[in-house]
């Protein structure tokens, strides 16, 4: 499933990133090259703190590596491509002071181009949230900020969706509901996501590959391609041969784990 | 990952492993609308008969311990005085008193408005503009309004308490709208960002907003310590066309306390009117966050 040299989507090169806090530098990046197919659903699973947001948010150009370097259909990254790429962050982030409507909206207002009501009125009916136009965020539950989240981010039709640990902060149900979303929506498309997460089995759900990255400073540790059929269902998540995957996953993590405290 | 620090946390998100919360920063909303505006027929009724239960209560304890007018006034005597010449005695010194409130208070929260988005963009200029804010803050600009009269701003005109009234309503609106533009919420500002927002857009969209609420709070505050002042400053030096805190200093000086209760009643009229309005404006713009 590695992409063919050439061919990638997305190209991370040697990314490197280190900030300087009060305690000293702080290594939360080091030496990380990946590289992401057109169409293909890739999930970047580590532990916390190992350093996914930092690529993600140097993926979605909102801050520079220290070394390194992302590209675009071969065009290196060096701030935000809105048109190309679409970001979903942690929790829902919708602005309060909006409802619903003017939430969707907003990444049209900031490029100044009509708003796509057609597409916005689609997304909505597929995610079930017509009707809830003029409804505040604070007015709805927290897979349905959630749902708008989503909506947002596809309205505009990027190319790219880079998902921080999107459904974090949601219930197991509401997760595996928005995993399920996500999915449909996915195939539905051709786009191309990046989606990072520290659950283990919902990359395994998702993923066409999961990466592994080691405990600050996050390098890569792993590759696992993911073999499941499509379309996926919850039920899967029972079959041993998921199981073994978590397992194996697990091991990965966390042997990641003890390498860094031993070279600590 | 607690014990990472706040400054960190806020250059490196991911090193914060819980859910991210709503949080909009230290402001308790409930502090301006702590008097709940939705109320039942009960809690009105009660209000009213409160009213009534402490005018005419007192009417009743003035009348059988036959207090003189000049001791203390009785409500019926201070409606009657209220109503009675209201034009004469009291218009045109309100109409004084709201030139120099509105026009102080509309440059004073201007300028502060401005300056606090601005000195909030650079951590420095905050840092070194905070002492003299405080200074502004807590000196009673009431007291310079005799200085201004005869040294700065020379003359018998409304110009040293409208500049009085500027001065205290100014740092009130810049300290708390201050408060507002340093709630910086990364997320959002990345949200915007992420969508190609210049920094404009991102004030705009994103910090303005956030700060609103506390903007609105700094123009309630600075609203009232305008009013105070400006009533304040007419007390110890009047221009030549009075305004209502002179006409306080009149009546007392002549013993005429019905008036005197009048006037009294005219300002704390003004007073609840600023709150009213203050609290339908945060109502409007602000409910988001309570």
């Amino acid at each position: 499933m590695s992409p063919v040299e050439g061919t990638a989507k997305l190209e991370i090169r040697g990314a490197t990133k280190t900030y300087e806090a009060k305690t000293g530098p702080v290594h939360a990046l080091q030496d990380f090259s990946l590289e992401v197919a057109a169409g293909e659903l890739v999930c970047v699973l580590g532990p916390s703190g190992c350093g996914k947001t930092t690529l993600l948010w140097a993926m979605a150009g909102l801050h520079a590596l220290t070394r390194g370097e992302i590209s675009l259909d071969g065009s290196p990254i060096t701030g935000p491509r809105p048109v190309e790429i679409g970001m979903m962050f942690q929790d829902a982030n919708l602005l309060p002071w909006r409802n619903l409507r003017k939430n969707i909206e907003l990444p049209f207002e900031i490029k100044k181009r009509p708003v796509d009501k057609g597409r916005i009125e689609v997304l909505l009916k597929e995610v079930g949230l017509d009707g809830f136009e003029s409804s505040y965020p604070r007015e709805l539950s927290g897979g349905m900020q959630q749902r708008a989240s989503i909506v947002r981010a596809l309205a505009p039709d990027p190319g790219v969706m880079l998902l921080d640990e999107p459904f974090g902060a949601l219930d197991a149900f509401t997760r595996d509901e928005m995993n399920l979303l996500l999915m449909r929506l996915w195939s539905e498309t051709s786009k191309t996501i990046v989606f990072v997460t520290h659950n283990i089995s919902e990359a395994i759900f998702l993923a066409d590959r999961v990466v592994v990255m080691t405990p600050r400073p996050g390098r890569l540790a792993r590759i696992f391609d993911i073999e499941l059929p499509r379309p996926r269902t919850v039920d899967m998540t029972f079959e041993p041969e998921f199981i073994e995957l978590i397992q194996e996953i697990k091991r990965t993590v966390e042997s990641g784990a003890r390498h860094t405290v031993e070279v600590e | 990952m607690s014990e990472v620090p706040r400054e960190l946390r806020d250059e490196i998100p991911s090193f914060d492993d819980g859910p991210t919360h709503h949080d909009h920063g230290p402001i308790d909303w409930t502090g301006l609308t702590s008097i709940r505006g939705a109320k039942s027929a009960l809690e009105i009724g009660t209000i009213i008969a409160i009213a009534i239960g402490v005018f005419f209560g007192l009417e009743a304890i003035l009348r059988l311990s036959d207090t003189p007018t000049y001791i203390f006034p009785k409500p019926t005597g201070v409606v009657a005085a209220l109503t009675d010449d209201f034009q004469l005695q009291y218009a045109h010194h309100l109409w004084v008193t709201l030139q120099e409130f509105f026009i102080g208070y509309a440059i004073g929260s201007t300028i502060g408005l401005i300056l606090a988005a601005v000195i909030t963009q650079k951590p420095f200029v905050e840092k070194v503009v905070a002492p003299y804010i405080i200074i502004l803050v807590v000196t009673p600009m009431v007291a310079l309004v005799p200085f201004l009269r005869v040294s700065l701003i020379q003359g018998v005109d409304m110009w040293p308490i409208i500049v009085a009234v500027a001065l205290a309503s100014g740092p009130m609106v810049l300290i708390n709208a201050a408060t507002g533009f340093r709630r910086t919420d990364l997320a959002k500002i990345a949200l915007a960002r992420s969508y190609g927002a210049s920094t404009l857009q991102v004030f705009r969209k994103i910090r303005f907003p956030l700060a609103l609420p506390m903007i609105i709070v700094g123009y309630m505050i600075g609203a009232i310590f305008g009013l105070l002042t400006a009533i304040g400053g007419e007390m110890v030096s009047a221009s030549e066309e009075g305004g209502l805190g002179r006409q306080l200093i009149y009546f007392s000086a002549l013993i005429r306390m019905e008036n005197f209760g009048a006037v009294l009643m005219i300002i704390a009229a003004l007073g609840i009117s600023i709150y009213v309005v203050f609290y339908f404006i945060g109502k409007r713009w602000a409910s988001w966050e309570s």
